[in-house]
């Protein structure tokens, strides 16, 4: 649910990192975080466990800067990933307005990416939201573990797993490289607005 | 489902903010989504520094408590309270959409703040409509 504030002329809305545990979410927000720091003017929060995994989201304020007059603020967090940690990801996103899919290229991890996707649209239908309607990126990490001799999975494949009815936006990306990290945020980012203007003028 | 709040409504909910809780010595009022967006803040003068994280943290917070509430066979706990050296917080619920978050010291009185908190709610309850 976005907020529209008409007083002070303030649109926040929510966007969500999605997929299975280590694909890079957290990863994919530190990156924007040390690249983009002119626009975030809060400290990273991210609630981990001992191991250093997500145990409930990682979270920054994102500026974009003024669309139609208005500030706009988007909030950006991610769900931990892990299978167990279901009711902590139905949580963040409750409200969420646009989300970013972040699959693994590991070959070993094609059925994890698989089972995150339908968790993903199980979740969001408890809110009542249709996962072919809203703002939705796929995001194809960890390419760079081909340079290190591992088996990844053809861009083909993922795209016929994950992608073939949702049609959605994909990017081929490396979070720990940085590679096509911020193309994916600004292609979400321009998703949710579009989307918001048009329920906006309904 | 978005919310939309015009130059009136804003200014009512910052007014019974204003009026009933830092007026009465909280340092702090704010209100939030239940998605951790937030709809108003009122400070008596001190700043707090990273508004929109704690708005985040606190929503989280209440979900979590809220997922708790329901494993114990609750429908829900409808205010938290936690308690510190020298700030205290008390998030309430609103409604099922929107929350209260109150920052305070320890010269106010917990029963009292939440005296006026239910008069809050009252009136938030009617400025509060999600198109």
């Amino acid at each position: 649910m976005a907020f529209i504030n008409l007083k002070d002329r303030i649109i926040q809305a929510k966007i969500v990192y999605y997929g299975p545990g280590r694909c890079g979410k957290t990863t994919n927000l530190e990156c924007i975080y040390n690249r983009c720091r002119n626009q975030i003017h809060s400290e990273m929060v991210s609630v981990k466990t001992d191991g250093d995994r997500t145990l409930f989201f990682d979270f920054f304020p994102f500026d974009i800067g003024k669309i139609q007059g208005y500030d706009v603020k988007i909030q950006l967090y991610t769900v931990p990933g892990q299978v167990k940690y279901n009711s902590t990801r139905r949580l963040v996103l409750k409200g969420v307005d646009g989300v970013v899919f972040v699959a693994d290229s590991a070959v070993e991890r094609r059925n994890a990416n698989l089972n995150s996707l339908n968790n993903l649209q199980e979740n969001l239908a408890l809110y009542r939201k249709d996962i072919f309607k809203m703002p939705l990126v796929m995001q194809y990490n960890k390419r760079d573990l081909a340079q290190q001799g591992m088996d990844i999975l053809d861009v083909n494949i993922l795209e016929k797993d994950l992608n073939s009815s949702l049609k959605a936006p994909s990017f081929e990306a490396s979070a720990v490289e940085g590679y096509n990290v911020v193309p994916t945020l600004k292609k979400i980012i321009a998703a949710t607005m579009a989307y918001l203007e048009e329920e906006l003028n309904r | 489902m978005n919310l939309m709040l015009g130059q009136r409504q804003l200014d009512r909910i910052h007014h019974t903010l204003k009026e009933n809780l830092i007026d009465i010595g909280a340092q702090s009022a704010m209100l939030i989504d239940t998605a951790g967006n937030i709809i108003a803040v009122v400070n008596n003068g001190s700043d707090i520094r990273d508004v929109y994280s704690l708005a985040a943290l606190a929503a989280a917070n209440f979900g979590a408590m809220s997922s708790m509430a329901k494993i114990l066979g609750e429908d829900e706990f409808s205010l938290l309270f936690h308690k510190g050296e020298r700030e205290n917080i008390h998030l309430s619920k609103v409604n099922n959409n929107f929350l209260l978050i109150n920052i305070f010291t320890n010269q106010v009185s917990l029963g009292f703040l939440r005296l006026k908190v239910a008069e809050v709610i009252n009136e938030l309850l009617g400025v509060l409509v999600i198109k």
